[in-house]
């Protein structure tokens, strides 16, 4: 479906942008049909900038991104507007994805306006009911109100129906669910699901590992913009190899087992010598000599890849 | 005992009435207890947390006293409460990112705000190394501008300024809710830290991550839409809970291992009442499956069994029977 072929995003920083920041860094990836990626990251990982590049908010700096075998990293235009019909995205803060002096059923008039203006208003409010009842709104209820008199839940289920309005077949889901409380969070997790039955794509960007392991078959392990650890999601929490992702997967709070007493270090070592080698190698515990090389991805079992050196002599 | 409230009600005073945010709550932390405070987004946990410190408009107190230590606390009273602050009680705020000041250094700012509670700065000076060193900061933070630090490190050091001068009770509103995996583990294990340095005898933790909540507290309370719903011993809430709420709510939590495909969890249906006119009776029975005619009263919050207390007509009635 969705094939990112080694991107990379660039920025120039600093006074007069001298100098670069590549927050995202030559990471492949691709997401079959019917399927839920995650992408996990901390914040700064690139994580969300891989999501825009997807969306194409952002220009590409370097590599392509497939879609069904097109490459349309650098669709412009009218072709741009074909793929958003099969790619949208929904973002973390439903409260500011809306202008709070309009309604909130306004985003669904500009779809109209941009991609269906030959429908009459019956066919029309049709389609949009159908659409609401998919991600369990009653339109009744919704429609015809402010975004204050809806709670974060509605307007999360909101923008998702508006994406659905187009018949979509990739979906970016940005931190959709961190906002949310938690007793409604997990409804929207199982939309997400239940949407995946219905033939759609995801990618479930999340900082959250025990939400990411619930919903996705697969993972992608992000930091400092580049692809650490990536595999089936089984996998990756049962056996996580990168020291990184066991980092992780030890500090996420569970209700079924407490801390191990191991503590984080959250200090980098300062080694400005070692900008080449291994992205994680100035917190890594485990880091050597072999990390000053750039380790690459390998398949260390089957749908497994870790970026470590530990594992290239194996 | 360290901190004991009665009958506490809190109200937000609007154009449009009287928010019923607080409505006579009752509960007490012992000495050396980490207490965690958790709930759905406005049901009241940091205006609990907020009116022990620093109680000011719109908030109104209605009724209700705060006993710390056997002294009671003035908290309707800006100027008499000053003595008691960050002497007594301290908080470390939710937007203690910004907390602050951007145009002065960590270590000025550290001394302008000791200067106003008359301590002296330099004699203060060996012990904040100490705790800088304590949360793993280094102590050239002092020259730092707040912009300069990541967002862990300042939640690190609002923690160490608030603790500064050894407070009877600490009450930390989201302090690892902004922060990454890594930094939320860290930083909830300094505050068991504190605690047990007794650098503070007791500390309320707010938070809406209960699983957080499991890893570092000693007892939990629940609260929904501005009532007390369930009190008890960490291992109680989270294994055997008696509240319908607290149950609905732990189930919508994904555990560790759990897979949309083998088991699908529930949310709760329905949204928290508003509490401009809050709904009489028990808040949650708009949305309890076990809801009956008793619920139009507002059930008390009664300890069952040591230490654990609850407010649901529905285990009251059992016990009652047993």
């Amino acid at each position: 479906m969705l094939k990112l072929n080694g991107i990379s995003k660039v920025y120039s920083v600093g006074a007069f942008g001298g100098k670069e920041l590549h927050a995202v860094n030559d990471v492949s990836f691709d997401i079959g049909d019917r399927e839920i990626v995650s992408l996990i990251g901390e914040s700064g990982s690139g994580k969300s900038t891989i999501g825009k590049m997807i969306l194409r908010l952002i220009s590409v700096s370097s590599g392509s991104i497939f879609f069904d075998g097109v490459n349309v990293s650098n669709y412009k235009g009218a072709a741009l507007k074909e793929y958003y019909r099969n790619v949208q995205g929904v973002f973390q803060d439903p409260f500011s994805s809306y202008n709070p002096i309009f309604k909130a059923d306004r985003i669904f008039m500009f779809v109209k306006d941009e991609f269906f203006p030959q429908l009459n208003a019956l066919e029309w409010n049709k389609k949009l009911n159908n659409s609401l009842e998919v991600v369990g709104l009653n339109p009744e209820h919704v429609l015809n109100k402010y975004p204050h008199q809806l709670s974060g839940g509605q307007l999360q289920r909101f923008l998702i129906a508006r994406a659905l309005l187009l018949d979509i077949k990739f979906l970016v889901a940005d931190e959709i669910i961190s906002m949310l409380d938690a007793s409604t969070r997990i409804d929207v997790l199982n939309l997400l699901a239940e949407l995946r039955a219905r033939g759609l794509s995801v990618l479930f960007i999340t900082h959250d590992l025990s939400l990411a392991h619930y919903i996705s078959e697969r993972a992608v392990i992000l930091y400092r913009g580049c692809v650490v650890e990536r595999g089936t999601t089984e996998k990756i929490f049962n056996n996580p190899q990168h020291p990184y992702t066991q980092m992780l997967i030890a500090a996420v709070p569970r209700l079924d087992k407490k801390w191990d007493k191991v503590e984080v270090d959250l200090n980098e070592k300062k080694l400005p010598e070692m900008t080449t080698g291994c992205v994680y190698y100035a917190r890594c515990p485990l880091a050597e000599k072999a990390c000053a090389t750039k380790p690459v991805l390998l398949e260390t079992e089957s749908d497994h890849f870790v970026a470590c050196s530990r594992y290239l002599n194996k | 005992m360290t901190l004991q409230v009665e009958n506490l009600t809190i109200y937000y005073q609007t154009l449009r009435g009287d928010v019923h945010a607080l409505e006579s709550t009752s509960f007490r932390i012992e000495d050396h207890e980490i207490m965690g405070l958790a709930g759905e987004s406005g049901c009241g946990k940091t205006t609990l947390g907020t009116s022990l410190a620093l109680l000011k408009p719109p908030m109104k107190l209605i009724g209700g006293h705060v006993i710390l230590d056997n002294e009671e606390l003035p908290i309707a009273d800006m100027e008499r409460m000053n003595p008691f602050r960050f002497k007594k009680i301290s908080i470390v705020p939710q937007y203690a990112m910004n907390a602050m000041n951007p145009t002065r250094k960590i270590g000025k700012m550290t001394a302008e705000l000791l200067r106003s509670r008359n301590v002296d700065f330099k004699a203060t000076l060996p012990i904040l190394k100490e705790r800088l060193d304590l949360v793993k900061l280094p102590e050239n933070v002092l020259e730092m501008y707040p912009i300069e630090m990541s967002g862990g490190m300042k939640q690190r050091m609002v923690m160490v300024i608030s603790t500064l001068l050894n407070p009877c009770l600490l009450i930390a509103d989201e302090i690892t809710s902004a922060l990454d995996v890594a930094s939320q583990k860290a930083v909830a294990e300094m505050l068991v830290e504190f605690r047990n340095r007794e650098l503070c005898n007791s500390a309320i933790v707010i938070t809406h991550d209960i699983s957080i909540l499991y890893q570092i507290s000693d007892s939990i309370l629940i609260m929904y839409a501005g009532q007390l719903a369930e009190k008890a011993p960490t291992d109680i809430i989270i294994h055997a809970p008696r509240h319908p709420y607290t149950k609905m709510l732990l189930a919508t939590l994904p555990e560790a291992g759990v897979k949309y495909a083998e088991k699908q969890l529930t949310g709760i249906p329905g949204n928290p009442p508003l509490l401009l006119n809050p709904p009489i009776g028990c808040r949650f029975k708009e949305r309890c499956p076990l809801a009956f005619d008793k619920c139009m009263d507002v059930p008390p919050f009664i300890e069952i069994e040591k230490n654990h207390f609850i407010a649901c007509w529905k285990e009251l009635g059992t016990n009652a029977q047993a």
